[in-house]
């Protein structure tokens, strides 16, 4: 409805492939900056190991390897957060955002491209994470990559979208957490149970649905968070 | 003048209407609703569950003004929103009460992270907490408004794909006291709770009337103050 609305007159290049194209070209840029710069990465792939080693000594020796795949979770989570808070960091420390805004592509692609170099970012840590995590702790399943997976795109999804909302607000980095946090409680549900329950078939159909509904409804209002 | 004191009519007439609805509900719920099996604790169900109640159609009012603030560019409805969602985390404060009230006399624990509705509410009511936080961290006016909007839909959209999150899980001990073959209680019980249920739907909205009217007086009188000054 509202991404519709803001489809009219906007785009510098017709039709879907024009607006793919808008959403690589813009994506490649994040990408390309993460290149040459390297904030992100380390920083990311560093904390998540230092977290893992946080919690070889926070679990109590005999805890269950279901316990530390818990903890997987809270150190993917709390990982993704930290790449969040630099969605925004390359336009605002350069003062780019008001120009990413005057340029003539749909604002939703400024979203989706947000969301594509978030994943690319979150799946590189996360390859790390889960070599980790393997070593130091439980074997990785498949049903596990598979979540990690359809998380990554959840919390990529609403995480590009409160990300613009923080980079708004006057308390940025401490309310990006407020705002990811709750919403991201069901992907937590879905993800753990996928990684230690039976029957996963049903959570990893629950996260794919959290997807598609967060994403379309991200999709939808991203052009009012950020528009003036 | 006449047209900003309008809702006042309204408002009274409303509290008026809440405050007889209360004292009849509370009657029937301690003189003409029976004492359940579950022994005298139950009666908290007449005010736990209203309440509950009314949290979830505030928090849904407060989104609905937020799709008409960001589809019709309605002025006002922003204000609106903002109104119902705060009168929303009120009722959502006194649910998780009185259920962790409800959760001691039943199960022994004040909070027991087993019973999944309490767990639902409290991710709703943390998230709505987090309304206020962004809010008042940004400028006011077109974006403050845009922004509240898309994140009050978000909440809507939040509470029912946490409610089938916390279904998937097991270990479920919380009442259900409306089931597919309808509600599982006596008549009278029936009866006190939809008159506690329509108490607390009126107190809502003498409270809503109220805020509104109050912070209408508010943006009128700085309207004016800056004529002056």
């Amino acid at each position: 409805m509202s991404a519709a609305a803001g489809m009219s007159g906007r785009r510098g290049r017709g039709g879907l492939v024009g607006y793919l194209g808008d959403v690589a070209t813009l994506a490649g840029k994040d990408l390309r900056i993460e290149w040459r710069a390297r904030d992100t990465f380390p920083a990311m792939a560093l904390f998540v190991l230092s977290t893992m080693t946080i919690f070889h000594f926070a679990l109590p020796s005999g805890s269950s390897d279901r316990a530390a795949q818990g903890m997987l979770w809270v150190a993917i989570l709390f990982t993704a957060l930290l790449g969040l808070t630099r969605t925004y960091a390359p336009e605002r420390e350069q003062g780019m955002f008001d120009g990413l805004l005057l340029s003539p592509v749909d604002r939703s692609a400024i979203w989706l491209a947000k969301v594509l170099a978030t994943l690319v970012f979150l799946a590189a840590v996360e390859v790390v994470a889960l070599l980790a995590f393997w070593l130091f702790f439980a074997h990785v399943g498949g049903a596990m990559i598979a979540a990690v997976v359809l998380a990554d795109i959840g919390l990529c999804a609403v995480g590009a979208l409160v990300a613009a909302m923080a980079t708004a607000s006057r308390s940025r980095e401490l309310i990006l957490p407020l705002l990811l946090l709750p919403l991201s409680v069901p992907v937590v549900v879905g993800a753990v149970g996928a990684s230690v329950d039976t029957g996963t078939g049903k959570y990893l159909a629950f996260l794919a649905l959290y997807d598609a509904i967060f994403s379309l409804i991200a999709w939808g209002t991203f052009e009012y968070v950020v528009a003036e | 003048m006449k047209k900003l004191l309008a809702p006042l009519d309204n408002a009274v007439g409303l509290a008026v209407l809440a405050t007889v609805l209360i004292a009849v509900g509370t009657a029937m719920t301690f003189f003409y609703a029976p004492v359940d099996v579950d022994g005298l604790n139950q009666k908290i169900f007449y005010f736990h569950v209203p309440i509950a109640l009314t949290a979830y159609a505030t928090f849904g009012w407060g989104a609905w003004k937020a799709l008409v603030h960001l589809w019709k560019k309605k002025p006002g409805a922003d204000l609106e929103s903002y109104v119902a969602i705060h009168q929303g985390t009120i009722f959502g404060a006194l649910t998780l009460i009185t259920g962790s009230i409800w959760a001691k006399l039943r199960w022994g624990h004040w909070w027991l992270w087993g019973e999944k509705e309490l767990v639902l509410f409290l991710i709703i009511f943390l998230f709505y907490c987090t309304y206020f936080m962004l809010r008042y961290s940004i400028e006011a006016g077109p974006r403050r408004a845009n922004i509240s909007a898309v994140y009050a839909l978000f909440g809507v959209i939040l509470i029912p794909i946490s409610f089938l999150a916390i279904r998937l899980a097991t270990n479920y001990i919380h009442p259900v006291a409306f089931t597919k073959q309808g509600p599982q209680m006596a008549g009278s019980q029936f009866a006190t709770f939809m008159v506690c249920l329509a108490a607390m739907w009126t107190l809502a909205g003498a409270l809503y009337r109220l805020e509104l009217l109050g912070k209408r007086l508010d943006l009128k009188i700085r309207e004016l103050r800056e004529l002056v000054l």
